[in-house]
């Protein structure tokens, strides 16, 4: 099982501390365990002897070893919240790890919300698993075992009584949660679906009243609410049966030891002082099944979680650096694709087809196609978030196989299609690939990308808040600071990701001129949908279906490329491919 | 409670803020009110069953005194009387335990009543099981009712969403309204389902205990309750402190899940950017606070639980002693302490069940402000309905006049002053501008999204305000902003618009916005179903989708909002065709960020910073040289140079 596993992994670390919690819930239990005995000592020889000096004696005893027990179970929880706690930390600090070294395509295999929840809610349910587990797991067998020695030291033929009452416990419990578990599952889903349904009217609520179906919506609302009602209904109604069951069977037990214990006690074969306590172990035994079953509860959820967090864990990132990484000569920003060919594993078709060509440095060369056309992925392959399936791709000179990842990043400077911000300030973004970089730098990227009238604008300048993923911002101001964040980098190779397409036309065109002189030294690479956008790069290149169809500048395709010539007609009209 | 009809409130923004607990709790119980008849069964039921339950160790007691004096009886000698075994006791210097039986029930010689305490323990396993019986139907009652007031209370967030204007959802996060009536309503419904029903049974429960324990003896119960303050102090002693590291504890939480949330979502920026080792450190120092605030609150919290059993302990070891002085001195028969001895053990546990309940209840009325607060939202005018207008349906031209229309989103914030437009059926209108320049905002008024300020908007003649909004949306197609898909069959999204229409008509709406291929090469064709945020679609079919929904929906007005932007170059040649087609004999709104597309609309409408700055068509536009001149120069100098 993966949560044992993972259990097992992590908790070593803690293996002292466990030890002494283990040995403190030992003697806690046992002195519990020993509570009743020596309040059947009181009955026995002081009050059924008159023995007044010894029922004070005893009781004194009784206290000292009440205190003892109370001292020993704090210090057990002090360990068990260290270790549960502590071992919860070390998982989270270690799967957050392992998803850093992950590769793109690890990230999709997982996908990014799922990473989120595995490395933050799992983790979460496996501590609480974990602090309960650490104290009750341990407590409950020893008074379980202990109540029974007890027990039968207390009166071995009345504890035949034991052999009738936890089976009957255990068999009630287990029929009660073979139903309830499934009822749960279920109605885990039934809130999901309540959830889906009401996630969609908010995000879709301006659809849903453009096409008036304010009513059909609330009747799927209905058919969702009134599901998850009945199912949780049914849960809550066998729930209730349970503590109930659970009290006639320890209470019907208490009546079973009087009778029989009576009658021994009348026989001269027992004391009466054993039965009082007699009753005191049977109601601990039974409620260390309770506690078992409390536990047992939690243990599907966190089995579920270990093993989603193992996965994370059991996860060997898809690519990773070679043992003895080749370093550049110099980082020209040189980028070389030879018959380059990728396909995404198990698909029939390539998404890139045996591509060749140099992007070189101090020019910069766009790419166009179709939705589809496998330009995001050519872009994915040169920071090697990808491996080509085929061919070879060099950057600065070497095989970016053979070179350390960081290395390679180092060179690049990267605008993905969604612009996405970190929560800080507007500085604290800009300097996220180049932590020195001066006030005048940020500012002299933020004229580049046209975006030092906003900034200024805002409230604080540069110091200005930026929630995460840069929510308070527009969609286009947020596509400018994380250009404005590449140019402070300043990487020998930019890459643009379709990055302009939040921008109107005017601000793009601005933008457009002022990177050309800002990137001087640098390839650029630009992934575009908008002609406008790139019809002044020095190459373009017109993707089709994985294939180069057509290379050279806006003026040489207009001539030679028909598929240029149909994306130029349709955005700017015919006139402009004339 | 209150679902407010009166006039809009400044924006819907929500009517109180300040956290009142008493005030929500009176408001959570008062939506208890249809039930109260259940309530007050569930609360009779738990009063029959604790008066049981409770009553079962004292019976108990009783099976106990009988064996106790069926022994002590034994160890008399035959034939004497109760009083004589007594003086025969004090004269051989017994007299402590001379008095002990002057207190019983004692006939020397015979041993155990067998029959008597037979029939005495079944009175006890039939009144165990009675209090059990009730005990389930309390159970049984309670979760009918509770389940009953969270689905109503799903319900009504339900409707409170229809009722919300769009300045609401416009003016709020969607996270934070999806946490709202999702999260805040999950935990309400745990804390009610599990809190109510058990707070109720533990104070029943210290209650009848007390009464029995006064009963048996007022001397014992009197020692016995001093425990409960002392286990107040200690419990609200613990549970502040440990309340403040939970805080915090969560506090953390949520900033490292945000950290968490963030390096993940930007996981490929972390790592180009060269930020991992910088980012794992942030993290660890995060986790390590996390650890230490999670640990102190573990601690904290969890050292209630010992220190009640101190407690209990201190209660029990003083009622054996207490109780064995009292039963050596014949005060208090043996059965009656065994009998307190149980009472004290099922006293101390709903005294610190209540502590932790009252902990949980305090996180659910804090859920439970929070969806009140969405439900005290101010809702939209209700529709005129002294005019509804059957009339409507024979005179669907789609013509659109605007008439000296205001609007502002903000009082002090004009935006469309005194703006009219006559739109006779068939025209185009374009709406350009740069972006955020509040092209949407045209769409927000003509669809009636938002409510104008002064002057009216005339459909085919009729005022805006003697529609309701559903007619007036009726007579819009729409393409808009964002591609929004529910989860079920493509088929069913496309159908969104016009519910009755057959599988033909779907497929035919389809291969006009040129998406019946795309939609053929899935494994299940129309039937495909998309799942939340049609995640298996990338943004041009699902675009494309959109474009088919609004051909199907087939209406006289049509608003295309950024239809093709995201739509990729070679099929957007196709589109333009089929929009084209579309337009045809339809009064049409467009938005585009593209001139080239626009050229030959009737009227060009051009907006700035959120307010219209030009009106006209596309040659008086340019002779103006005004913004339109500038924008389109903009786009076009590039194209050619």
């Amino acid at each position: 099982m993966s949560l044992w596993r993972l259990l097992r992994r992590f908790l070593r670390p803690y293996l002292r501390q466990i030890s002494i919690l283990v040995v403190l819930l030992v003697a806690q239990t046992i002195g519990n365990l020993y509570l009743p005995n020596l309040n059947a000592d009181i009955i026995n020889d002081g009050v059924v002897a008159g023995n007044l000096h010894y029922i004070v004696h005893t009781g004194e005893w009784m206290l000292a070893l009440a205190l003892i027990i109370g001292v020993f179970s704090i210090v057990a929880i002090y360990w068990a919240s260290q270790v549960s706690m502590g071992a919860g930390a070390d998982i989270r600090g270690d799967v957050f790890k392992q998803v850093q070294s992950f590769s793109a395509r690890d990230m999709n295999n997982f996908g990014t919300a799922s990473l989120i929840t595995r490395n933050t809610n799992d983790i979460q349910q496996i501590q609480l698993f974990l602090q309960m587990a650490l104290t009750m797991m341990v407590i409950a067998p020893i008074m379980c075992f202990g109540g029974i020695i007890m027990a039968l030291h207390e009166g071995l033929k009345l504890s035949l009584l034991l052999l009738v009452a936890v089976p009957a416990m255990g068999i009630f419990v287990g029929a009660v949660m073979v139903r309830v578990v499934p009822q749960f599952r279920s109605m885990q889903t039934k809130i999901d679906r309540i959830n889906e349904v009401l996630r969609e009217q908010i995000t879709g609520v301006r659809v849903i009243r453009a096409f008036v179906r304010n009513e059909s919506e609330a009747e799927r609302f209905d058919v969702a609410n009134v599901a998850l009602t009945k199912t949780a209904l049914n849960v809550n109604r066998t729930f209730a049966l349970m503590l109930p069951t659970m009290m006639v069977i320890l209470n019907l037990s208490s009546v079973a030891v009087i009778w029989f214990g009576g009658r021994l006690v009348n026989e001269g074969a027992m004391p009466i002082g054993n039965l009082t306590a007699f009753l005191t172990y049977i109601l601990q035994i039974l409620l260390s099944v309770m506690m078992a079953v409390m536990v047992a509860i939690l243990l599907p959820r966190a089995a579920a979680s270990g093993e989603r967090v193992m996965q994370v864990l059991d996860t060997t990132a898809v690519i990773s650096d070679i043992v003895n990484p080749v370093t550049p000569h110099e980082l020209s920003g040189r980028v070389e694709f030879s018959n380059v060919t990728f396909a995404y594993p198990g698909s029939e078709r390539p998404v890139l087809d045996r591509l060749s060509f140099t992007f070189e440095p101090g020019a910069t060369s766009a790419i166009i196609g179709g939705t589809g056309s496998g330009k995001t992925t050519l872009l994915n392959l040169i920071p090697r978030f990808f491996d080509a399936t085929e061919g070879q791709l060099l950057v600065n000179g070497v095989d970016v196989r053979e070179q350390a990842r960081e290395e390679l990043w180092r060179s690049l400077g990267i605008v993905p299609q969604a612009a996405y911000l970190f929560s800080g300030t507007v500085a604290s973004n800009l300097r996220f690939g180049r932590e020195g970089a001066s006030e005048a730098q940020l500012w002299r990227a933020l004229d580049i990308a046209q975006a030092s009238d906003f900034v200024r604008e805002m409230p604080g300048g540069l110091e200005a808040r930026i929630d995460q993923g840069g929510t308070n911002v527009s969609g286009g101001q947020r596509q400018r600071l994380a250009i404005a964040r590449a140019l402070v980098k300043e990487p020998s190779i930019y890459l643009f990701d379709d990055c302009f397409s939040a921008l109107d036309a005017a601000t793009d065109a601005r933008l457009r001129a002022a990177l050309r002189t800002g990137t001087e030294n640098a390839s650029v690479i630009i992934v575009a949908q908008r002609v406008s956008t790139i019809m002044h790069a020095d190459r373009i290149i017109v993707l089709e279906d994985g294939r180069v169809v057509g290379m050279g500048s806006h003026e040489d395709l207009l001539e030679t490329c028909s598929e240029y010539r149909e994306i130029v007609v349709s955005q700017l009209g015919a006139e402009a491919a004339r | 409670m209150s679902m407010g009809m009166g006039p809009m409130r400044g924006a819907g923004v929500p009517v109180q803020k300040s956290r009142d607990l008493r005030g929500t709790t009176r408001r959570l119980f008062s939506l208890l009110g249809p039930e109260r008849f259940k309530l007050a069964l569930a609360l009779v039921l738990g009063v029959a069953s604790v008066g049981f339950l409770v009553s079962g160790p004292q019976i108990l007691g009783n099976a106990t005194n009988i064996l106790f004096d069926g022994i002590v009886s034994k160890m008399l000698p035959v034939g004497t009387s109760k009083a004589q075994a007594i003086e025969l006791l004090r004269t051989h210097g017994h007299g402590q335990l001379a008095s002990m039986i002057s207190g019983m029930n004692v006939t020397p010689g015979v041993g155990v009543d067998i029959t008597r305490m037979g029939q005495v323990l079944g009175v006890a396993a039939l009144v165990y099981l009675v209090g059990a019986t009730f005990n389930y139907l309390q159970g049984f009652t309670m979760s009918g009712l509770t389940q009953r007031l969270m689905s109503k209370m799903r319900a009504d967030v339900e409707v409170k969403m229809s009722h919300l204007p769009l300045r609401y959802f416009d003016s709020h996060s969607h996270g934070d309204v999806l946490s709202r009536v999702t999260n805040d309503i999950d935990n309400l419904t745990t804390t009610i389902q599990q809190g109510l029903s058990q707070l109720m049974t533990s104070i029943l429960t210290i209650v009848g205990v007390l009464g029995m324990m006064f009963w048996i003896s007022p001397l014992l119960a009197a020692v016995s309750i001093i425990t409960i303050p002392l286990a107040l102090v200690v419990t609200t002693l613990i549970a502040k402190r440990s309340q403040r590291h939970f805080a915090d504890q969560w506090r953390q939480t949520g900033s490292l899940n945000g950290l968490v949330e963030e390096t993940h979502t930007g996981h490929e920026l972390v790592q180009v950017y060269g930020r991992s080792d910088a980012t794992v450190a942030e993290f660890n120092r995060q986790n390590k606070s996390l650890y230490l605030a999670s640990f102190k609150a573990q601690f904290l919290s969890g050292m209630i639980q010992p220190s009640m059993q101190f407690i209990s302990n201190i209660n029990y070891v003083t009622i054996a002693v207490l109780g064995g002085y009292r039963v050596a001195s014949g005060l208090l028969s043996l059965g009656a302490v065994t009998a307190f001895i149980q009472y004290s053990r099922q006293f101390t546990m709903p005294i610190t069940q209540i502590a932790s309940q009252m902990n949980m209840l305090q996180s659910g009325v804090a859920s439970a402000e929070r969806v009140f607060e969405f439900l005290d939202a101010s809702e939209e005018l209700p529709d005129t309905l002294e005019a509804p207008l059957a009339e409507r349906a024979g005179v669907q031209r789609g013509a659109v006049t605007l008439e000296r229309v205001s609007f502002r989103y903000e009082v002090n914030e004009p935006l469309i002053e005194d703006f009219s437009l006559e739109v006779a059926p068939g025209e185009t209108v374009a709406i350009v501008g740069p972006t955020g320049a509040g092209k949407t905002t045209v769409v927000n008024l003509l669809v009636r999204f938002y409510e104008i300020d002064s002057g009216r908007i005339l459909l085919d003649g009729v005022d805006y305000r003697d529609l309701s909004r559903d007619q007036v949306r009726r007579a819009f197609g729409m393409v808009l902003q964002d591609t929004w898909m529910f989860s079920g069959s493509i088929r069913d999204n496309i159908r969104y618009g016009r519910p009755d229409a057959s599988d033909e008509e779907v497929v035919r709406a389809a291969e006009a916005a040129h998406v019946d291929g795309f939609v053929r090469t899935l494994p299940d064709g129309y039937a495909t179903v998309l799942d939340e945020d049609a995640s298996n679609l990338s943004s041009g079919q699902k675009q494309l989708l959109t474009i088919a929904r609004a051909f199907l929906a087939n209406q006289s007005i049509l608003i295309l909002d950024e239809a093709t932007s995201n739509v990729d170059t070679r099929t957007e040649v196709l589109i333009q065709e089929a929009m084209s087609r579309l337009r045809q004999g339809r009064t049409s709104f467009v938005i585009a960020h593209r001139l080239s597309t626009i050229r030959d609309a009737d009227t060009i409408i051009v907006m700035q910073h959120g307010r219209i700055v030009e009106q006209g068509d596309h040659e008086s536009l340019m002779a103006a040289k005004g913004a339109y001149y500038e924008l389109y120069e903009s786009q076009f100098s590039d194209a050619g140079t």
